[in-house]
C-alpha cells in the first residue's frame, strides 16, 4: 500500500514518519516511534487507555489516522514530566495517592487530567468524575484516582492538598 | 545509649515494613508510561498473528481456503488445524482434564472460535489475510442454555466425546455431561428438611461475566531453532505453570522453555489459563522461525478467552421458626461451555464451591453440581474469586434475605443468630472446611453500628409507606452481608494443577551491603507485589523495604510456583518470604553470636539487630550481619546469605467481612443510585494498608459492575451479544459509587505472619451486597428473587411485574 508522509511535533521533536493511510494513530507512536506508553485497550475508542494531547486537546489516539495527525502537536505520557526532569505534579499525585495498580490504563489517565486541569483548574469531584469518564480503569474503583487529580491541581494551584473527609 | 539513639520504634519506622503505607514501587515506571508489557516487545524480524474465526455459534467445518489469504503481500503463513497435527497440537489438553481445539478441527462449537492463524510482517497485513480465509460451513443445531442441554434431544456439543461415559471427573449422565461433583453428607441434610418448621428454595443464576482487563491476553513467541529452545513471553499469571504445560504439549524439553511474564495490564483470572492463541504464536515461530506477537483484540478476549461464573443454582435453607438454620441443599448447572477449560484445582471440578455454607453455623449441608457443555466459550475462571467461592457467596447470602423474609425476621438479626460464635473456631463446616480464625459478630456490630442500620431500616420504613401513599416514585433498598472466603490454595493434601501440588515459594539472595533481592512463583498483575513483598522482609530480617528488589515473572530465575489467583499470593508466597526469611534470620544470628562472641541464645532480635541479652549496646546488625556472611563465617559454615522456601501451606486461609449497602430505585426507570456503600474487611495482618484499601475499592468497583450491568449473552443462534466496551458495563468514575472501607484484623493462626489475603474480598461480598440491596427494595410487595444483573431495564422489568405502574 503507498505510504503518506507525515510530520508531526511529539513532545515537543519534530518527528517525521511514512505511514499507510489506514495506519493508526496509537500504532504510528507505539510500533513505528517506539512510543508505548500509551496503550491499546479496545480500539474502539471506549477505554482510552491510547489517550494523547493532540492540538490541546484530549484524543483517543486508537480512532485517528496517523495521517489526520500531520501537522499536529502531540504530547504523550512520556512527554508530561516537567521540563527540568522532575515529575509532574499529576504523576506524584498518583503516586502518592495510590491512583493506580496495574498501570495499564495510567498514561491515558494522566494524559486525560493534564488536559482536564487545563480546562478546568480547580475541578470538584463530580467534575473530575465526568471529565475522566472516558477512560476505563478495572483496578482502583476511581477514588484515588480522583484525589490524585485533586492532589495534583492543588499542587498546581500552590495551595495545599486537603483530603476530603471519610 | 545516649539521645541520639534512635529508638525501637524510630527504626522500626524507617524499614517500611509491614503495616506501613507504603508508596508503591512500581508507580515510578507506570506514571511515567515506561512499564513493560507484551505489546510493547518488538523483536527484530517479528511477525503478527491473527485469527480467522467463526461466525456461527455451531458449525461443522466443510472446507478451508487459505489461498487468497496466503497471496495477500506480508503474510507468510497461513495455520489450520491441518498444519497443527502435522505438530499434533490440533488439541491441546485444558487444565481440567479435558481437550480443546486449538484450531477448527471438522467443527465450530462456539462464535468467534479460532479457525485459522494468519502470520505476516505487520499487523494489518495479519488482519488482511484473516479476513480472506475462505470457509465453508454447515450450520448445526445451537444450544446455549445449560438447563437444556441435558435434555433428550438436546444437540450435541461434542461429537468428538459422544461416546464416551466416562469423563475426567467420572461417570457421564449424557452426551452434553462433564462431571458431578458433591460435597457434604445429603442424607443428613434430608433428615434436616425433614423437621424444619420453615424452608426456601430459589433458582439463584449467577450470569456469565468476564473478567476484562484492560490489557487483553497477548504473547510472544520466539523458537530458537538453532539452540532449540523457545522463549515465550506473555500475559500469564501462571508463567511456571504455562512452561510445565507448554513442555509436556510441544514436547519441547522444559528446561529449553524461557516463559516471561513482564508487567501485565491487570489479570483478575482472565490470564491463568492457556489459550489457542499461545499455542498458535509458537508453532508460527517454529514454523517462520521468527518471533511471532499476538495481541488479543478486545471482542476477541470478551467472546473466547475465560469467561466466568454462569452457575445456576437450585439453593434451599431449612429453619426452625424462630431463624435456627438446620440445613442447606443446593444443586447447580454449570455452564462450561463448548470445552471444559475451568481453571480451577484438579481435583475440583466446582472449585471450592463447598464453601457455600458461608459464615454460618449450619450442621447438615449437601452440594451437587453438574457441569454441562453448550455452545459457548470455554473457560469457568475464577474472575477475581478463589475458584468458584463467589457464587458460593453469592447464593447463601441472597438465600440468607429470602429466608428472612419468609421468617418476617430482620436479615441483619438473622444473620447474627446463625454466624459461627467466636469460641467456634477453630471452626469445621458441613462440608468438612476447617475455618481459621475470625470474630464474626465483631465484624457485623462494627458494621451495622457504623451504617446506624436501625435508623436506616427506619428511613425505610417510612419510605415504603411514603411510597405506598403515592408521595414518591423511589423505594430505599438495604443490601446486608457476611461473607466468608476460602483463599490460598492450597495445601497440597487438597490441591493441585495437573499432579503439581499448589505450593509456592520465594528465594532470597542478601547481598554483602545489606540489600537483596527476592524471587517468587508468583506473578503481580496490579497487586504491587514488589512493594508489598518486600516489606515483609522489611520486618523480617529488619534491612529497609527500599532495599529490596522484588522481581517474578521470568521461569528462568524465579523459583518454581503456581502463581497468582485465588488471592494465594500473600497466603502461599508471603508465607514462603517469611520463611525464608527466617532461615536467613537463623543463618545470621549465628554470625552475630560467632562475632560478640557469646552463644547464639543469649542473642534476642530487635528491630534490625541481633543484641546481647541484658547489655544491649553490644549488637550487630543485619547490615552487618550481610557483609559478615561474605568475610567472616564461622568455622565451617558456608558463605553468603540466602534461602529459599517452598511453603505447603497447612490449611487454606478465610478471610471474611461485612458489607452495607443502600440504595434508592426510582421505579419508572429502574434506575439505582447508591447512596451508600460499607465495606468491613478482615483479611487477618495488614502488609500495607495502602494497598489493601485500593484492592477494596477495585473488587467492589468490579462486584458493583457485575451486580448492576455485566453479563456475557447469546441469542438462540450462539450469537455473544455482548462482546465490545459498547454492548460489556464497565463502570466509569461516573457511576462508581463512593466506597467507605473499614476493617478488623483477627489473623490466621495457621499463617507465618498471619495474614490472609483480600484482593478478592470485595468482589466476592460486594456482588451479594448490591443484590440484596435491589431485592430488599422490592421485597415488602412479595418478590423474592430478582436475577443479576440489575440494569435499569431488568429492575424496570421488575417493577413492571410487581404492577409498580400503575
Amino acid at each position: 500500500m503507498a505510504k503518506s508522509h507525515v510530520t508531526m511535533k511529539i513532545n515537543g521533536k519534530t518527528v517525521e514518519a511514512l505511514v499507510e493511510p489506514r495506519t493508526l494513530l496509537i500504532h504510528l507512536l507505539r510500533d513505528q516511534l517506539s512510543l508505548t506508553g500509551p496503550h491499546i485497550g479496545c480500539e474502539t475508542s471506549h477505554c482510552g487507555a491510547c489517550t494523547v494531547d493532540l492540538d490541546g486537546k484530549s484524543v483517543k489516539s486508537c480512532t485517528m489516522f496517523a495521517v489526520q495527525a500531520d501537522g499536529a502537536d502531540i504530547v504523550t505520557i512520556e512527554g508530561i514530566a516537567n521540563p527540568d526532569g522532575t515529575l509532574h505534579a499529576l504523576q506524584e499525585g498518583f503516586r502518592q495517592m495510590h491512583g493506580l495498580q496495574c498501570g495499564f490504563c495510567t498514561p491515558g489517565m494522566i494524559t486525560r487530567a493534564y488536559r482536564l486541569l487545563q480546562e478546568n483548574k480547580n475541578p470538584t469531584e463530580e467534575e473530575i468524575r465526568y471529565g475522566i469518564s472516558g477512560n476505563l480503569c478495572r483496578c482502583t474503583g476511581y477514588q484515588n484516582i480522583v484525589k490524585a487529580i485533586q492532589y495534583a491541581a492543588a499542587k498546581l494551584n500552590g495551595v495545599a492538598f486537603q483530603e476530603a473527609a471519610e | 545509649m545516649n539521645d541520639m539513639t534512635p529508638t525501637s520504634a524510630e527504626r522500626a519506622a524507617k524499614l517500611e515494613g509491614m503495616g506501613c503505607k507504603r508508596k508503591r514501587v512500581e508507580d515510578i515506571r507506570f506514571t511515567q508510561g515506561k512499564g513493560n508489557y507484551i505489546d510493547d516487545i518488538k523483536m527484530p524480524a517479528m511477525l503478527y498473528g491473527e485469527f480467522n474465526r467463526s461466525p456461527y455459534g455451531h458449525a461443522r467445518v466443510k472446507k478451508i481456503d487459505t489461498a487468497k489469504a496466503a497471496a495477500v503481500p506480508g503474510v507468510v503463513a497461513v495455520l489450520t488445524a491441518e498444519t497443527l497435527k502435522t505438530v499434533n497440537l490440533a488439541w491441546m489438553p485444558t487444565l481440567a482434564g479435558d481437550v480443546q481445539m486449538v484450531l477448527a478441527d471438522g467443527y465450530v462449537l462456539f462464535q468467534n472460535q479460532e479457525v485459522a492463524f494468519v502470520i505476516a510482517e505487520s499487523r494489518e497485513a495479519a488482519a488482511d489475510g484473516a479476513d480472506l480465509v475462505e470457509v465453508e460451513y454447515e450450520e448445526l443445531p445451537v444450544n446455549v442454555d445449560p438447563l437444556k442441554a441435558m435434555a433428550p434431544d438436546a444437540p450435541v456439543i461434542r461429537e468428538d466425546l459422544k461416546g464416551k461415559t466416562e469423563g475426567a471427573h467420572g461417570k457421564r449422565k449424557h452426551y452434553n455431561h462433564i462431571f458431578s461433583w458433591q460435597a457434604g453428607d445429603k442424607a443428613a441434610a434430608d433428615a434436616a428438611f425433614g423437621k424444619a418448621d420453615v424452608t426456601i428454595r430459589e433458582l439463584i443464576s449467577y450470569p456469565r461475566v468476564h473478567p476484562c482487563p484492560l490489557e487483553t491476553c497477548q504473547c510472544v513467541a520466539s523458537f530458537d531453532k538453532i539452540k532449540g529452545e523457545l522463549t515465550l513471553y506473555g500475559t500469564f499469571q501462571a508463567p511456571h505453570v504455562i512452561r510445565t504445560v507448554g513442555s509436556l504439549i510441544s514436547k519441547i524439553p522444559e528446561h529449553k522453555i524461557h516463559v516471561i511474564a513482564p508487567d501485565i495490564g491487570g489479570g483478575f483470572g482472565n490470564k491463568v489459563g492457556a489459550y489457542p492463541g499461545y499455542i498458535c504464536s509458537i508453532v508460527a515461530s517454529i514454523v517462520t522461525g521468527r518471533p511471532v506477537k499476538w495481541t488479543e483484540s478486545r471482542i476477541d478476549n470478551l467472546s473466547t478467552t475465560a469467561f466466568a461464573r454462569d452457575f445456576h443454582m437450585d439453593m434451599e435453607l431449612a429453619c426452625t421458626k424462630d431463624g435456627k438454620i438446620l440445613g442447606l441443599r443446593c444443586y447447580t448447572i454449570a455452564d462450561h461451555g463448548a470445552f471444559d477449560a475451568c481453571a480451577n484445582a484438579t481435583k475440583w471440578p466446582a472449585g471450592l464451591f463447598s464453601i457455600i455454607s458461608g459464615s454460618y453455623d449450619i450442621p447438615a449441608a449437601h452440594c451437587l453440581v453438574d457441569g454441562v457443555y453448550t455452545n459457548k466459550a470455554p473457560g469457568g475462571v475464577a474472575y477475581r474469586c478463589s475458584f468458584r467461592v463467589t457464587e458460593a457467596a453469592y447464593c447463601i447470602e441472597r438465600a440468607m434475605d429470602i429466608m428472612a423474609q419468609k421468617l418476617r425476621m430482620d436479615p441483619a438479626d438473622f444473620r447474627m443468630k446463625n454466624l459461627i460464635r467466636r469460641e467456634q473456631f477453630p471452626y469445621t463446616s458441613a462440608f468438612g472446611w476447617q475455618y481459621d480464625s475470625g470474630d464474626y459478630q465483631t465484624a457485623m456490630n462494627k458494621a451495622l453500628e457504623a451504617v446506624d442500620y436501625r435508623k436506616l431500616r427506619e428511613q425505610q420504613k417510612q419510605k415504603r409507606e411514603a411510597f405506598k401513599r403515592g408521595e414518591t416514585r423511589e423505594l430505599m433498598g438495604i443490601g446486608v452481608i457476611h461473607f466468608t472466603e476460602i483463599v490460598g490454595a492450597g495445601p497440597s493434601r487438597a490441591c493441585d494443577i495437573l499432579g503439581i501440588a499448589m505450593f509456592d515459594s520465594a528465594e532470597i539472595r542478601i547481598h554483602p551491603t545489606g540489600s537483596g533481592i527476592c524471587r517468587l512463583g508468583t506473578k503481580s498483575q496490579g497487586q504491587g507485589h514488589e512493594t508489598t513483598y518486600a516489606q515483609i522482609i522489611a520486618t523480617e530480617l529488619g534491612l529497609p523495604a527500599d532495599n529490596i528488589a522484588v522481581e517474578e515473572g521470568n521461569t528462568d530465575t524465579a523459583p518454581y510456583g503456581l502463581g497468582t489467583y485465588g488471592s494465594r499470593s500473600t497466603p502461599v508466597s508471603g508465607a514462603a518470604t517469611a520463611m525464608a526469611c527466617r532461615k536467613i534470620k537463623a543463618k545470621a544470628q549465628m554470625i552475630a553470636a560467632y562475632m560478640l562472641e557469646v552463644h547464639d541464645d543469649d542473642l534476642e532480635w530487635d528491630v534490625d539487630r541481633f543484641k546481647v541479652r541484658g547489655n544491649p549496646e553490644r549488637f550487630k546488625t543485619m547490615t552487618e550481619l550481610a557483609w559478615a556472611a561474605y568475610h567472616e563465617v564461622p568455622p565451617g559454615m558456608e558463605p553468603g546469605l540466602e534461602a529459599v522456601d517452598y511453603y505447603d501451606p497447612p490449611n487454606f486461609t478465610f478471610p471474611y467481612g461485612a458489607y452495607i449497602c443502600v440504595i434508592d430505585v426510582d421505579v419508572d426507570t429502574g434506575q439505582v443510585k447508591v447512596r451508600r456503600f460499607y465495606a468491613l474487611d478482615d483479611c487477618g495482618t495488614r502488609i500495607n494498608p495502602m494497598i489493601i484499601e485500593g484492592q477494596i475499592h477495585g473488587g467492589l468497583t468490579e462486584a458493583f459492575g457485575i451486580a448492576m450491568g455485566q453479563e456475557i449473552h447469546y441469542d438462540d443462534d450462539g450469537n455473544v451479544t455482548t462482546a465490545s466496551f459498547q454492548d460489556y458495563f464497565l463502570p466509569t468514575a461516573v457511576e462508581t459509587p463512593h466506597w467507605e472501607t473499614d476493617w478488623t484484623e483477627v489473623p490466621s493462626p495457621h499463617h507465618p505472619i498471619g495474614a490472609k489475603g483480600v484482593g478478592e474480598s470485595p468482589n466476592v461480598g460486594g456482588v451479594p451486597c448490591f443484590s440484596n440491596a435491589v431485592n430488599d427494595a422490592f421485597s415488602f410487595l412479595g418478590s423474592t428473587h430478582i436475577q443479576m444483573p440489575h440494569d435499569n431495564w431488568r429492575v424496570w422489568t421488575a417493577a413492571e411485574k410487581l404492577g409498580l405502574h400503575g
